[in-house]
């Protein structure tokens, strides 16, 4: 045989044959590759059809306009006959005020809507840190947020313009010094207390006060008594200055220049403005005490170990609903009498924690990730132990947990709904309870909880989604 | 091997080691360790695995505590007193078998590190000097990418660049070729012993003879936790004195 072969043209490149294109290709890889599969494919297209055939005329049949559940049957009966089904959206259309706002007084509505605004503002140099674009979007959106509802809730002139001069001003430094932005999202909490809850505007200036002395204490004692003493120091002063000298000093400078907002009892919260207020102080607070217990989990001294795995599996080991009720019952006999706490502030402390426990334990995870020869290269190169976990270990630790992470703040947002069984007006159960209560809207079971369901939905999809944007633009291992 | 000799040693002590003794629970993993190393030597430590090379030269930075004897580094002996620790750190540097490079910084990150937060230099400074080791590595252009970028020879020259941007006084290597492919040993060799030739007190844990002919001036040999013998490049291979030494060496030169 002629072994010999050489080509005389060259072969111009063809299309994939028909099989191996678009479409179909698609099709045959994906749904019908082999017998089981084209099975499988055929019963869940029933099955969907089945349940869209079930609900669809219950969509489709929808009443927007009506004044009660009964006036909404009557609707649908007469336009898609007797015995048809229709949702009553008429429900959300009257009360979604009440499912957004609880008993929160119309006309200081703007208040949330403002925190709210402010809230992106604070958070944006912590989501896109350095990101100008990124950050030029957010805030001009919320700008335009704020401008739309504030003229919408009817807000004060001089609050309207105020907050717009505020946000247009944070924008503008978005740009031009982007980490400065971060003194914002300090004062933010403060900021956000009073706006919610209003009364003197001295009380959160006098608390954040409390914070400038610790901070004051420990920078000038640390080179004296060593770093871990100073915090102790500052601590301290800090809590006797927040337990005696808070109420008289605000009281003072309310009395010198009086300044607030009508104070709004937490009764009157309800909705999504307390699952958020819960579930958002509850996310800022968790992440650094669970940081803090992980690292106690970890460390050398058996006081603080000992400390921090007991609060872990403490915590973990009780039920959600029992802290809850602790916090209305239990607290209140523990606390010396008169101190007057607060039934959602006492909440947010036990979610706080709870969720802490959960996250101690998925950074301790990260932290157990990491090759030993991370922590030996920081110690060789003179980093001490904060520094050496903040810039090497905590950064790569947090990372690998973030999906972990962000399902744990998830969940917890999730939780806030359970504040219904201390009797907060949580979205779920709380306002639809109330709702129903309502003759005119009584016997109502779906649409609630749909609303409800929606706006969880979007507001974790939003948190799950920024989590995958984080992960991809924190890879560098390039694997 | 000429070389060696033209290079200076002084007489002024870098690391003193006396009656240092280290377990791990009831395992006597260094046994009655004493050396004197002078400012300027490079001195290559061998010996069979499990000897206890890598733990001799982690008690001098501290990665690992002696409960025996006196360490004494610079003039700052090493005791429970976090500050000498952290002096003594700062003084030293050392170079891992596995980089241990900081994956989720770039490399100028890496090497401006340590510098700005523990030498309080400012980052433009920090970065200059880091660039400066980085082109003395030969790598300036990878400066921008993160370590998982680059091939395992350029890595640990990029751990050797950060370990000098804190200008230590002496070099710790660890193995520091063993993790490499044969074709990039001889980059990271090339840089120690540039680094050598620079008067730099080096303490080598390697199996690299060829390396300790040309820039040792003394090749210490240890076995179960003792040091076995220590000499002169030249006598250590051509006439080794004890029976373990031998076997050692026929060992590793054998074939
Ligand atoms: N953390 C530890 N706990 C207990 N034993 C250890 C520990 N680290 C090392 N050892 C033991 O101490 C001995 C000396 O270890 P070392 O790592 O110093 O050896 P080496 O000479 O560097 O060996 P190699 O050439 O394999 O790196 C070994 O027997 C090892 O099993
Ligand atoms: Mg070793």
């Amino acid at each position: 045989m002629d072994q010999h072969f050489s080509r005389s043209e060259m072969l111009p490149p063809l299309a994939p044959p028909i099989t191996e294109r678009g479409a179909v290709k698609w099709m045959r890889e994906n749904l019908f590759s082999s017998p089981l599969n084209a099975i499988l494919t055929l019963l869940g297209l029933a099955a969907i059809y089945a349940l869209v055939a079930a609900s669809l005329p219950w969509w489709l049949n929808s009443v927007w306009n009506a004044e009660s559940l009964g006036q909404c049957r009557a609707i649908v009966a007469e336009t898609a006959g007797e015995g048809a089904t229709g949702a009553c959206w008429a429900m959300i259309r009257e009360r979604w005020h009440q499912f957004l706002f609880g008993f929160y007084p119309p006309d200081q509505w703007w208040r949330p809507i403002l925190a709210l605004g402010l809230l992106f503002v604070a958070l944006a140099p912590v989501l896109f840190a350095g990101q100008k674009r990124n950050m030029a979007f957010l805030l001009g959106g919320i700008a335009v947020y704020l401008v739309v509802t504030l003229t919408l809730a009817e807000t004060p002139a001089a609050a309207f313009a105020l907050a717009v001069a505020l946000v247009l001003g944070l924008t503008a430094l978005s740009q031009v010094q982007p980490g400065r932005l971060l003194w914002f999202t300090a004062i933010y909490p403060a900021l956000c207390f009073w706006l919610l809850w209003g009364g003197t505007v001295w009380a959160p200036i006098v608390a954040m006060a409390g914070f400038v002395l610790l901070y004051l204490v420990f920078r000038f004692a640390a080179p004296v008594i060593g770093l871990t003493p100073a915090a102790g120091a500052g601590i301290v002063a800090a809590v006797l200055w927040w337990l005696y000298l808070q109420g008289p000093v605000s009281g003072l400078l309310q009395g010198a220049l009086p300044f607030g907002l009508r104070a709004i009892n937490s009764d009157l919260f309800g909705g999504f403005l307390l699952a958020i207020v819960i579930g958002v102080t509850g996310i800022a607070f968790s992440l650094p005490i669970g940081i803090l217990l992980a690292l106690g989990r970890q460390s050398d001294m058996l006081i603080v170990k000992t400390l921090s795995v007991g609060f872990i599996e403490f915590v973990r080991g009780v039920p959600l609903i029992t802290l809850l009720f602790t916090a209305s019952l239990l607290l209140q006999y523990f606390l010396p009498p008169g101190t007057n706490f607060d039934i959602i502030l006492r909440v947010i402390i036990l979610v706080t924690f709870f969720a802490a426990a959960y996250l101690a334990e998925v950074i301790r995870g990260g932290l157990a990730a990491l090759p030993r020869g991370q922590y030996e290269a920081a110690d060789a190169l003179g980093l001490d132990y904060w520094r050496a976990q903040r810039l090497i270990i905590l950064p790569q630790a947090l990372k690998v947990s973030i999906p972990a992470i962000v399902s744990t703040f998830i969940g917890l947002f999730k939780d806030t709904t359970l504040v219904a069984f201390v009797g907060l007006m949580d979205p779920l159960k709380g306002v639809t309870q109330i709702v129903r209560a309502d003759i005119d809207w009584k016997g109502i079971y779906w649409e609630p909880y749909i609303f409800v369901g929606a706006i969880f939905f979007i507001i974790c999809f939003g948190m799950s989604r920024y989590s995958m944007y984080l992960e991809k633009k924190l890879k560098t291992d390039h694997r | 091997m000429a070389e060696a000799a033209k290079m200076q040693v002084s007489d002024e002590v870098a690391i003193q080691i006396t009656g240092m003794n280290k377990w791990y629970g009831q395992f006597h993993v260094l046994r009655d360790i004493n050396m004197t190393v002078m400012r300027g030597e490079r001195i290559v430590i061998c010996g069979p695995s499990g000897s206890g090379k890598s733990t001799l030269i982690r008690c001098i930075n501290r990665l690992e505590e002696h409960q025996q004897g006196q360490i004494i580094v610079d003039g700052t002996e090493l005791t429970n007193d976090l500050k000498n620790i952290d002096k003594v750190r700062s003084e030293v540097g050392m170079v891992f078998q596995h980089f241990n490079l900081f994956p989720h910084l770039t490399i100028l990150e890496n090497l401006t590190l340590a510098p700005i937060w523990v030498r309080k230099v400012p980052k433009k400074e920090a970065e200059e000097t880091a660039m400066y080791f980085l082109s003395k590595v030969k790598i300036p252009e990878q400066a921008h990418k993160y370590p998982g970028q680059l091939s395992g020879g350029q890595q640990q020259r990029v751990a050797i660049a950060r370990s000098l941007c804190m200008k230590p006084r002496i070099m710790l290597f660890d193995e520091p070729t063993s993790a490499l492919d044969p074709e990039m040993i001889k980059e990271v060799l090339d840089t120690m012993i540039q680094l050598a030739q620079e008067g730099m007190t080096m303490l080598c844990v390697t199996h690299e003879m060829g390396f300790a002919q040309a820039v040792a001036n003394r090749v210490i040999f240890m076995d179960q936790g003792q040091i076995v013998e220590q000499n002169a490049p030249k006598e250590f291979f051509s006439n080794p004195q004890s029976e373990r030494t031998k076997l050692f060496l026929s060992q590793i030169l054998g074939h």
